[in-house]
């Protein structure tokens, strides 16, 4: 009899992007009668495929990198001491797992799986108090507004439960699109019956009668998993709330960024061009077709069921003065262990970036916190602890959870491009000062990094910056500027480099670097010349630079690592 | 316009509010909207033409022209940017011939940017048909359009 009483895999969007679905199938035919079972996320993508091997007496052996082989198969039944993966030493003690307590441990869409490890306990409870006590509970926990802006959630709530009419929306921004953030993703897609939980508590808060979740359509396993759980729902009449039966619906959005922006969100729902409008009348006076209309993000409502079960002042216990809580960061970039975090409220950047990301110390530039709309902050900075406040009195914002870690080898001028080429491609045109004014941004980065910038071009970008912010309607353009403000505060050097002296000193900047090649190193292998897609290295292996692309492929392919990127000769 | 082609539209409730859920029913079926499309859903949601090539136009999502048999949509989110994403649009440029927003001549593969497809932690990925494949390199990435082209050729 063996001693696994059952493996999961961890089959959410990034489990399946590295290989998780034949990993299973051969688990399931070779697995011998012991239950295999498709779980959520468990936060390592570094790690992925990922299996579990639950045993009997409750404990686990996590496996990872499981390949579809006959050997891995026999080495996690055999409970194998090979590949087996352990919490990096460093990161131990360091996060705080509540909100993701779940995710990777329960099957997404096993509404009874959920229920036994305390799924629905929370809004159990809140049934059980009047709706003015939960809004109160919630207020007492001190949440703020998880997609980024950081309004206090319990605020929001007694908003709408103030109003005196009949149909009141409530909405969950769902609608994911700075680049580098994967929280709500997953959450979605490993427990999505706890961002549920939360809609179906704040809906009894509130008095809601329609709730609707907008959803990126680039989403599908989580669409695909919510309409699995909201079926269930109805199923088992969780949605009867204040003795009637409230309504959920999943709209998709069509890839526009500003629709994460509250009125421009509501636009989208009534099937218009997502352009944002004048507040006030805010969203929770006349938001969806005039209805009063609340919209918290994905990871505040996974919040909600967490307070509900500890009470709001215990939830308070964890953080800082005005940020409790934890928070959900999507770790990418140049570090080790990429992946989904949750910490405290007020743990420091080092502690994420060093002892949980396992960046190098001493290869980290920067930190990127909040996507397009926030800021880099530089290494000497990362003893900052991460708070609301904190992070905003340094040009940067928490944001919804992006976080990406810049090693020296990126270029600050060129990360402020990329940013700027974000948001003026997805500016709505709506207001002349972001329309124009990002785009002007852009060019002038654009110049700067291929090497024709200009002595007024940092003057240009200071003075044009706060006009942009100044002058635009919603919070799209009023960040806008943060990322160029940023990099220009912290790493002006950068900048006054690539338009004085053509230097591009982390050799990102393709125009100011030419590629090299140390002839005491190379062995002349020839697998550059074979590798090079425009055959611009000769026989005596020199790199003709007016045919060279700086593709990087001959670096890449180089086994003795001779080729490296140099600062360009003046001619 | 080949007759009945948009039935399906009626499935949608006619209310200028699903307007965009309309589209995205034709934008899944047919791969693009195209100009007969416009006329149809224009005629269902009673929405002149003009305002629905108005939200066309705005979302992402949505494609005027036909696509490749094998869709690419290639991440150039933050994670994917600064670890080369760039390099993979130029490696697809030379496997190709074709940048964003272009189809190959024998109609096989389409390109497309995407801004994330949230797969950060593996980058670069492009997905293909909605499959993601991770950690690209140039080579992996060869392997990947050869293997494309073999299944189309069976």
């Amino acid at each position: 009899m063996s001693k696994i009483a059952k493996l999961r895999v961890g089959m959410a969007s990034c489990g399946i992007a590295s290989g998780a679905e034949p990993v299973m199938e051969m688990l399931k035919a070779s697995s011998g009668g012991i239950p295999v079972v498709a779980v959520g996320c468990l936060g390592h993508c570094y790690a992925e495929p990922m299996v579990e091997a639950v045993l009997n007496d409750g404990s686990s052996v996590i496996y990872r990198n499981v390949k579809p082989d006959k050997a891995d198969m026999d080495n996690i039944l055999s409970l194998g001491e090979n590949g087996r993966f352990t919490i990096p030493p460093e990161r131990a003690g360091r996060e705080l797992v509540k909100v993701l307590a779940l995710a990777g441990r329960v099957n997404p869409i096993d509404f009874d799986d959920y229920v036994a490890n305390g799924g629905y306990d929370g809004l159990r409870r809140a049934l059980s108090m009047t709706p003015g006590e939960v809004v109160n509970e919630v207020l007492v926990s001190g949440l703020r507004g998880r997609g980024g802006g950081g309004f206090p959630t319990g605020r929001k709530w007694s908003f709408l439960a103030a109003k005196k009419t009949d149909r009141k929306i409530l909405v969950c921004n769902a609608d994911e699109g700075d680049p580098g953030a994967f929280m709500d993703r997953s959450l979605m897609e490993s427990v999505p019956h706890q961002v549920l939980e939360g809609m179906l508590t704040a809906a009894y808060a509130t008095g809601a009668t329609d709730l609707v979740i907008y959803c990126r359509a680039e989403y599908p396993m989580a669409i695909d998993h919510l309409r699995t759980a909201i079926s269930q729902i109805s199923e088992h009449h969780l949605d009867v709330l204040n003795g009637r039966r409230v309504t959920i619906a999943i709209k998709e959005g069509a890839g526009a960024f500003v629709c994460g922006e509250e009125t421009a969100l509501i636009a989208s729902l009534e099937g218009k061009r997502g352009t944002p409008r004048f507040r006030p009348p805010f969203p929770t006076d006349s938001g969806y077709r005039g209805f009063p209309t609340m919209i918290n993000n994905v990871e505040t409502f996974g919040n909600v069921p967490v307070i509900m079960r500890e009470g709001g002042a215990k939830y308070a216990e964890t953080g800082t003065a005005g940020s409790k809580g934890t928070k959900l960061f999507a770790l990418a970039g140049d570090l080790k262990y990429p992946g989904l975090v949750e910490v405290p409220m007020g743990i420091t950047l080092g502690e994420i970036v060093f002892e949980i990301g396992g960046a190098e110390r001493g290869c980290v530039k920067a930190v990127q916190t909040g996507g397009p709309s926030g800021g880099c902050i530089p290494a000497e900075l990362f003893d900052t602890p991460v708070d609301y406040d904190s992070l905003k009195q340094l040009g940067a914002i928490m944001g919804s959870g992006g976080m990406i870690v810049v090693g020296n080898d990126r270029c600050m001028v060129e990360t402020a491009r990329y940013f700027l080429d974000f948001t003026h491609r997805e500016s709505c045109g709506k207001c002349t000062f972001c329309r124009v004014g990002t785009t002007r941004m852009y060019e002038t980065l654009c110049r700067i990094v291929d090497g024709r910038g200009r002595p007024e071009d940092i003057d240009f970008l200071t003075d044009i910056a706060p006009k942009i912010k100044a002058g635009a309607l919603c919070g799209l353009g009023q960040t806008a500027p943060n990322p160029v403000l940023a990099t220009l505060r912290f790493f002006r050097n950068e900048y006054e480099e690539h338009i004085n002296r053509h230097l591009c000193r982390a050799m990102q900047c393709n125009s100011m670097v030419d590629m090299s090649i140390d002839p005491d190193v190379c062995v002349k292998c020839g697998l550059c010349r074979r590798n090079c897609p425009v055959q611009a290295i000769g026989p005596d292996f020199v790199i003709d630079p007016a045919a060279c692309t700086r593709c990087n492929s001959c670096l890449d392919a180089c086994p003795k690592k001779a080729i490296r990127r140099i600062a360009r000769k003046e001619n | 316009m080949e007759d009945g082609k948009f039935e399906y539209l009626s499935a949608v409730d006619g209310d200028p509010g699903n307007l965009i859920k309309g589209l995205q029913m034709v934008q899944s079926r047919e791969g693009y909207v195209s100009d007969d499309a416009v006329k149809a859903v224009s005629e269902h949601f009673s929405t002149p033409v003009v305002e629905v090539e108005g939200v066309l136009g705005f979302y992402a999502q949505f494609k005027r022209v036909k696509p490749g048999k094998y869709r690419i949509s290639m991440c150039d989110g933050t994670a994917c940017h600064i670890k080369g994403s760039p390099l993979v649009r130029e490696w697809l440029r030379q496997e190709l011939g074709i940048d964003s927003g272009e189809t190959t001549e024998d109609g096989m593969f389409s390109l497309e940017t995407v801004a994330c497809l949230g797969c950060c932690s593996l980058a670069p990925v492009i997905s293909i048909n909605g499959r993601v494949h991770a950690r690209l390199t140039r080579k992996s990435l060869a392997s990947i359009l050869a293997k494309y082209r073999k299944e189309a050729a069976l």
